[in-house]
């Protein structure tokens, strides 16, 4: 990952196909997986790092040179690309596995996305990804990919802006109980999160457009990378049901209740 | 005793309506021993009274008593909430010795004035009956009691995959009786049609508390008069609605919605029209926004707007959307509709938005439905929701605006907005003057104006809301003198004492 000569910014932004937000989440019959024999769009916090990078775009104008997108995921992850281009990007990188294969893990993702990044030409000088995709929630790819690049990183992001002429990116991000301000050098991955802004309706004229953008289609064997998991999952299952509250008629009943439940009152 | 109850009705009523009342048949207020007889029937929690020796305030029974755009008020002393149809029908009988009038009410999302008394007729709450009697996965056929909520409908059949037939701005609160009793049409008409077609039965208590038991679930029953069909619509002048049976559709398999941004009103019917002929029957939703109510949408944060610069010179907006069975066909229907709005020599819109996940699907559907609610936010509402060929939609609107500021009403004290949006598939326009608060010089400028606009179009002043209290009135405006005269003989047939939700649709 090295700086473009005429510090013209390469942007790339990961995105993941997920089951979409509002979908009610059902575990399969065989405990193995959820059902995702449902809607499926863009995760959230990519759509984020979408959004953000056309919006450097329109500030930086012609300092921003590519917007690149890439997924890693079974044939219908090229919907997504498609809707990012829609959204803004220039170009599609799809890294494409079989709908049997099972989900690709933060590491082997931070592999792939590595491996793309050095074949970039003219380099990758920012990398905006969401902090973490709804479907796992594992919130890790972002900060392994910025440690086996040796790039900077800025996690959580609630703001980006990005000064060209010092090469580097002023970063607000999201901590317990507050903001930090980060000044992160260039190359840098950045990690969305859900304040950095709300993202556009993809436009008729730019879902015309996106469909006539280009798509480089990819496998991970291609890129030389291993996507075997190195987890194994025993079991998936729902969590226990709630039981509802009964009611008491006075305090006399409600006390008893709670010595049956075990609470005792304190000794004073 | 009699003048006391006299003088209380007259601060009650509006003077205009009052001297209508001189036709109207002999009522009876609900007095403390009519409250003891209730408590025979309906356990102590489902009465809720004012009378003694209730310590009940009238700002308790408020919610009942008012209707949802603040526009009515009702000053019932009384509101029952039984929760079966017996209890129902005993409250019926007993109101009907005793000539009480009543008020049959739903989740009172009504827009006229149906669903609260005119003076203090006592309120028959429905929402105590709520459960879901059966369900046929396989026919669809859905059988509720009245009370059941839209919304919790549509979540009970989600699971079989089915929805409801209709869908509406107040599913949240609205309840399938009070659907049925004003024959609501809402966004899904266009697709599955009207509740004239979906209804399969209907239980219903009359006046007098006897049972009509038409809760069928058979599709094809041509024995005699449908009956259930009077009740569809008479918004509880006939009768009170306890148990629905309803046809409900397979869910659609694949559904996506598009706003469009349209250049000039003129290109509504061309988009209208291109958009039947590519989409044919996976069409189900077709909704006009005027740039002012969409405008206002926005302004209350109902649901994301589409790009400023994009819609900058856009005189108005359509939603369509479309349900199908496979989404690559769907698709492929709709992009080629897409490509040929967009690519013609002389574009018929200038831009639009096509949801990428259900959470902008929804989010698309907010930026319509929520206009209802916006007007309110934004002052008090005259709503007029009238049918008229669609070509006079922008007409009738600008018409209106115009005719106000004639009048000089139009600024923000008086009326601060004239607004259209509407169901531009079933020829539907909602015109909307938001007002800052309720006047008779407003009133009196709009009426008989807008009737009158209305029948010379020869459309109808009440499209899918119904007459209530509002319109009874003006029903001469889109019905024939022998039309209705019918309609009084029949209810004079079903409500010989005048009981049931008097002094709407037809007039005391
Ligand atoms: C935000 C919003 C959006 C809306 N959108 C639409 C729309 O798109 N299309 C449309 O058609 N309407 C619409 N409406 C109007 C209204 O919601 C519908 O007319 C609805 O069907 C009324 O149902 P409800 O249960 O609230 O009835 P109520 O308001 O309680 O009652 C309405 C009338 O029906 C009678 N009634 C109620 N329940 C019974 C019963 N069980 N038996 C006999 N009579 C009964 C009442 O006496 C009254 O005359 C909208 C209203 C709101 C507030």
């Amino acid at each position: 990952m090295r700086p473009t000569a005429a510090r013209l910014l390469n942007i790339l932004v990961p995105v993941k196909r997920c089951v979409d937000y509002a979908v009610k989440i059902r575990v399969n019959p065989q405990q193995t997986g959820i059902d995702t024999n449902v809607k499926h769009s863009m995760n959230p916090f990519d759509e984020i790092a979408v959004e953000e990078a056309v919006r450097l775009r329109e500030r930086l104008k012609d300092a921003v040179k590519s917007i690149k997108v890439v997924t890693i995921g079974p044939p219908k992850s090229a919907e997504t690309l498609r809707t990012a281009l829609a959204m803004g990007a220039d170009s599609g990188i799809h890294v494409e596995i079989p709908d049997s294969a099972p989900s690709p893990e933060p590491l082997g993702v931070a592999r792939v996305l590595e491996a793309i990044v050095k074949r970039q030409e003219g380099g990758v000088d920012l990398i905006i990804m969401g902090k973490q995709a709804i479907d796992d929630d594992l919130g890790q790819t972002g900060q392994m990919l910025a440690a086996i690049l040796g790039a900077s990183q800025a996690t959580c992001a609630s703001k980006l802006e990005v000064d060209v002429e010092k090469y580097v990116a002023n970063v607000r991000t999201e901590i317990d109980g507050g903001a930090e301000e980060l000044v992160c050098k260039l190359p840098a991955v950045i990690t969305t999160d859900l304040r950095l802004n709300e993202p556009r309706y993809a436009s008729l004229p730019n879902i015309m457009k996106a469909k006539k953008k280009p798509i480089e289609k990819l496998s991970a064997s291609e890129l030389g990378v291993d996507l075997t998991p190195v987890l194994e999952t025993i079991k998936v299952t729902e969590p226990p049901k709630r039981v509802g509250g009964g009611k008491v008629e006075n305090v006399d009943q409600l006390v008893a209740k709670l010595k049956e439940a075990g609470f005792t009152a304190l000794s004073t | 005793m009699l003048s006391t109850r006299l003088a209380s009705r007259r601060l009650a009523v509006p003077a205009r309506r009052w001297k209508h009342t001189s036709s109207r048949p002999p009522l009876n207020s609900v007095t403390a021993d009519d409250v003891a007889h209730f408590a025979k029937i309906l356990p102590q929690n489902a009465i809720l009274s004012t009378l003694p020796p209730s310590d009940l305030h009238a700002s308790d029974i408020d919610q009942y008593n008012n209707d949802w755009m603040g526009k009515y008020h009702g000053n019932s002393t009384t509101v029952l909430r039984p929760q079966n149809t017996k209890q129902v029908s005993d409250i019926m009988k007993w109101c009907h010795e005793r000539r009480i009038g009543v008020v049959p009410q739903g989740g009172n999302t009504g827009l006229v004035g149906g669903s609260v008394p005119i003076l203090d007729e006592l309120i028959i709450n429905l929402g105590n009956m709520s459960k879901v009697r059966s369900f046929d996965p396989v026919s669809g056929a859905l059988v509720a009691d009245a009370g059941c909520i839209l919304e919790s409908l549509s979540e009970h059949i989600a699971p079989h995959n089915h929805i409801m037939p209709l869908d509406l701005g107040a599913k949240g609160s609205c309840q399938i009786g009070g659907n049925v009793a004003t024959n609501a049409g809402g966004l899904r008409l266009l697709r599955y049609g009207s509740l004239h077609g979906t209804v399969l039965g209907l239980e219903v208590v009359l006046p007098d508390g006897t049972v009509l038991d038409n809760l069928t679930t058979i599709r094809k029953d041509n024995t005699g008069y449908d009956l259930k069909q009077l009740f569809i619509g008479a918004e509880g002048t006939l009768g009170i609605i306890t148990g629905v049976s309803i046809l409900t559709p397979p869910a659609p398999q694949a559904s996506t919605n598009v706003i469009l941004a349209l250049p000039r009103f003129e290109n509504v019917l061309p988009v209208f029209k291109t958009a039947r002929l590519h989409l044919s029957e996976i069409l189900s939703a077709f909704e006009f926004i005027d740039r002012e109510a969409y405008d206002l949408a926005v302004k209350h944060g109902q649901g994301k707007a589409l790009n400023e610069q994009d819609v900058e010179g856009a005189e108005c907006f359509v939603l369509l959307e479309t349900s199908g069975g496979k989404k690559e066909h769907d698709e492929e229907k709709l992009t080629g509709l897409l490509e040929t709005l967009l690519e013609a020599d002389e574009p018929l819109i200038l831009t639009g938005v096509l949801s990428q996940s259900p959470t902008q699907f929804a989010s698309m559907w907010r930026l319509r439905e929520g206009i209802t609610e916006s007007v309110s936010k934004e002052g008090k509402a005259y709503k007029y929701d009238i049918s008229i060929p669609l070509a006079a939609f922008k007409e009738v609107v600008d018409l209106t605006r115009e005719h106000l500021r004639k009048q000089g009403l139009l600024h923000e004290e008086a009326v601060k907005q004239v607004i259209g949006y509407g169901h531009v598939g079933d020829g539907n326009l909602h015109l909307n003057v938001i007002a800052a608060a309720y006047t008779s010089e407003i009133q009196a400028a709009l009426e008989p104006f807008v009737y009158e606009l209305v029948a010379s179009y020869n459309g109808s002043i009440s499209a899918e809301h119904g007459l209530g209290a509002m319109k009874a009135h003006a029903i001469h405006y889109s019905k024939t003198g022998v039309a209705v005269d019918m309609m009084k003989k029949i209810k004079e047939l079903f409500d010989p004492r005048g009981i049931m939700n008097p002094g709407k649709v037809l007039e005391f």
